[in-house]
């Protein structure tokens, strides 16, 4: 049988010392403890991959994890540095990140905005992500964005492509650094010009969600300012997987150019459509049919073939491209992966590298820390050229590339070339642009969180 | 007028598709008394037969090219199709052309295949059980099927284009003496319309002019005395799961170079060929088919401009409005027969 010398003064003793042990910590964090969401207490941090893992876009969602698990390789001091070595800012050492090693979860947004949210949700609550990255829809963004804001944690868009994201759903919390619709529109309709004339009669088919209007409003903007005249503009359903009854009347229209507001899916199917209802092999008014496609995705190209050859669009990013930043990111992945990455996977690494960054100059995980240091940031080196992340909307201006479908691809990769480097003066746009949601847009107040 | 020939023409080729998988499911409800939904996987695994062959028609061995580089700077690893080295380059390039096409006899043994295993392993157990049942467990395989199939081929939609003779478009009003470029449709969809009526008209001769479908027809009508004659009317309807399994598949391959297949395609038609059978009349042959042509019309005149202009949406809910004003005048649908699904 065992006896415990229990005595009054033994208990305070122990108390005492127990309770100063336990209030150590705090005492010398005091300055930052609890003072945002998720903070990083330990030797780790984790960063949250929201992407497509399943349903339509999983391929493209597949292509931006394998950058994000190459960025955390390359933060961690791993592999060959990638763009980290032509990035202008030299604050990353290849030590994690404030020298915590990175960590990551993955959640699969579905492309569903819905399940974004909750997966999201998840590893902010349940996995203790720091910061939520990714994605491949830009109704998924909007709603990831918001989110974000909320559970005060920065938000680095991936693909996302609408007005809407850093137009009237702007976020103090929110960063993107692909392109968007207007920027398209600003960048092609010149380039359409020069190619297809000034005296055009163009149809729009355009998905029938947030994306697509924007894109037709972005698109019929720049074109009528260029003096084309829009015929006709239709909204498709975005469950359609036949555009027949869509195309078929297109050329009863009088119109001479076909523009398809279409991604994805839909984007292969109604191109594959109208050039076999043989349209551009077609003259109306004079002049030869022609299509374009204003967002443009290689990964998409592959699914359309060899309908693609000919048509002009956008795209955020190429891995043709012969700077620095890309050459070192095209060796990087494609040593690792075996074939080149797509722009999604490129404007996923590069957010990766641009949050980690923002936090080492900023010094702090704390999410307005990180947004000050990522607002009004100029920095050259990713691939696109010089470029600024806009203080008043969180959106990346840089040059914008209008390519063309390869008329003979030397490699099931090699399916467009790049026509035109638009300078990033010609797509740069006011603020409150009534197209990014006029005056009344705003960032709002930067969301600490906890 | 030209709107009005265009859109009929639309309908058809819509219509076909709808038609020939609303047919095999009739075909399946008809024999088995199950509400199969997996047939549109079925649809979906026949156009996978066609990326399969001409995946394996353009099986390569790799030569490295020294003269050429890769995106890394490598020696280009150039791939040569074996067929290349069998038949010829010439040879070799029409025999992958027409991959589609030589794909339809690829799949029908495949689907059969798949047909009866499916029939035999699952759907056979659920003779016996509630019509829920019966809609969970095939929900559920088309689900199995249909990541089974995204696992091996990815998400994106794989480019398989008809043979390079039949692209192109038919200038049907400069035929029949209208403006040129007006109405035109493309060749592979008249194909495809011609295919679907020679397999339903194939079908419908099979039950209707062989002791076998003779069988099965009474078998339909009344099972259980036909197996009172003796009759082992389950290995007949066995072959009958595998025939419309067939059916589905055939439907399937010939869509490809219509839309670049993917894994959820079988979805996108399963819906609306359900709606077909229900429009049609559970269980009637005739009926599947009259109203998936009649429903493939309406979807596409629905779909025009001028009517978008006065009826915004119309073209999203056009089939379920006419599928529901069916039901409210005519129970059992177009052609439906007393008693069925009604006890």
């Amino acid at each position: 049988m065992s006896k415990t010398d229990l005595t009054r003064r033994g208990l305070l003793k122990t108390s005492a010392i127990a309770g100063a042990g336990v209030a150590l910590p705090t005492i010398f964090t005091a300055s930052s403890a609890a003072a945002f969401t998720n903070e990083p207490t330990g030797d780790t941090v984790t960063l949250g991959f929201n992407v497509p893992q399943s349903g339509p876009y999983a391929d493209e969602g597949a292509d931006e994890l394998r950058a994000y698990e190459l960025a955390v390789e390359h933060l961690n001091g791993g592999g060959d540095g990638g763009m980290m070595n032509t990035f202008s800012s030299k604050v990353l050492e290849g030590a994690g990140i404030l020298g915590k090693k990175v960590e990551y979860v993955t959640g699969d947004t579905q492309t569903k905005a819905d399940a974004a949210r909750a997966s999201a949700k998840s590893m902010i609550e349940k996995d203790g992500a720091v910061m939520i990255t990714g994605g491949s829809s830009s109704g998924v963004a909007v709603a990831v964005q918001a989110l974000c804001q909320e559970a005060g944690v920065i938000f680095m868009a991936g693909l996302t492509h609408s007005n809407d994201t850093t137009g009237k759903d702007r976020k103090a919390n929110g960063f993107r650094h692909f392109f968007n619709s207007y920027m398209s529109g600003a960048a092609l309709a010149p380039v359409l010009a020069n190619a297809y004339g000034t005296d055009r009669k163009a149809y729009h088919l355009t998905a029938d969600y947030n994306w697509g209007y924007t894109t037709e409003e972005a698109v019929r903007a720049s074109t009528e300012a260029m003096g084309w005249e829009t015929v006709a503009a239709v909204k498709t359903p975005l469950t359609q997987t036949d555009f027949s009854s869509y195309i078929a009347p297109v050329l009863q229209s009088g119109a001479d150019t076909l523009i398809l507001n279409h991604y994805g899916g839909n984007m292969v199917n109604s191109l594959t459509n109208a050039v076999q209802f043989g349209l551009r092999d077609k003259q109306v008014n004079g002049k030869d049919f022609q299509i374009v496609v204003p967002l443009y995705s290689r990964l998409m190209a592959k699914g359309a073939g060899a309908n693609v050859k000919g048509i002009f669009g956008s795209t955020n990013w190429h891995w043709s491209l012969q700077d620095e930043g890309s050459k070192a990111f095209v060796k990087s992945f494609g040593t690792k992966y075996g074939f080149p990455p797509s722009q999604a996977a490129h404007t996923c690494y590069v957010q990766a590298m641009l949050y980690a960054d923002a936090v080492q100059r900023a010094g702090s995980f704390a999410p307005c820390a990180v947004a000050e240091a990522l607002e009004g940031f100029e920095f050259d080196g990713m691939g696109n050229g010089k470029t600024l992340y806009r203080a008043d909307d969180h959106q990346c201006f840089k040059d914008v590339l209008v390519v063309k479908g390869k008329e003979n691809p030397e490699s099931e990769f090699d399916l467009l070339e790049i026509v035109e480097v638009t300078p990033v003066d010609q797509v740069t746009y006011a603020p409150d642009h009534p197209q990014m949601g006029g005056a009344e847009a705003s960032l709002g107040e930067c969301n600490d969180g906890a | 007028m030209e709107a009005i020939i265009l859109q009929v023409l639309n309908g058809l080729d819509k219509g076909s598709a709808y038609a020939l998988i609303a047919l095999g499911l009739t075909l399946i409800f008809g024999t088995l008394g199950v509400v199969n939904f997996a047939h549109g996987a079925l649809f979906m695994i026949g156009a996978f037969c066609a990326v399969t062959l001409s995946r394996i028609l353009t099986l390569s061995r790799t030569v490295v090219d020294e003269t050429q580089t890769d995106f890394l700077g490598n020696p280009l690893e150039v791939q040569v199709p074996y067929v290349y080295d069998w038949f010829g380059q010439a040879t070799g390039d029409a025999i992958i052309d027409w991959a589609v096409p030589l794909s339809i006899l690829f799949a029908i043994p495949v689907m059969m295949l798949i047909g009866v295993i499916m029939e035999r392993g699952l759907i056979k157990h659920f003779y016996n059980r509630p019509h829920a049942d019966q809609i969970l467990v095939t929900f559920g395989l088309a689900i199995v099927l249909q990541e089974i199939i995204k696992f091996y081929y990815g998400a994106n939609p794989i480019p398989t284009p008809a043979p390079d003779a039949f692209r192109g478009s038919l200038d049907f009003g400069a035929m029949m003496g209208l403006d040129p470029n007006v109405v035109i449709y493309p060749y592979w969809r008249i194909i495809y319309f011609a295919f679907a009526a020679v397999i339903i008209g194939a079908v419908f001769a099979f039950l209707q002019f062989t002791t076998f479908g003779m069988v099965v027809r009474a078998g339909m009508a009344d099972r259980e005395t036909v197996q009172l004659l003796g009759i082992n009317i389950d290995r007949r309807f066995t072959i009958m799961f595998g025939l419309a399994a067939a059916v589905a598949g055939l439907a399937g391959v010939m869509y490809t170079p219509i839309n670049s297949p993917n894994y959820h395609m079988g979805m996108d038609f399963l819906v609306l060929s359900f709606v077909v059978v229900v429009v049609g009349g559970m269980g009637s042959l005739p009926g599947a088919v009259l109203a998936g042509f009649l429903l493939g019309i309406l979807e596409s005149f629905a779909s025009m401009r001028e009517v978008l202009e006065i009826l915004p949406g119309i073209n999203q809910i056009i089939i379920y409005l006419v599928a529901i004003i069916i039901l409210l005048t005519r129970p059992r649908g177009l052609m439906g027969r007393k008693g069925v699904m009604e006890d």
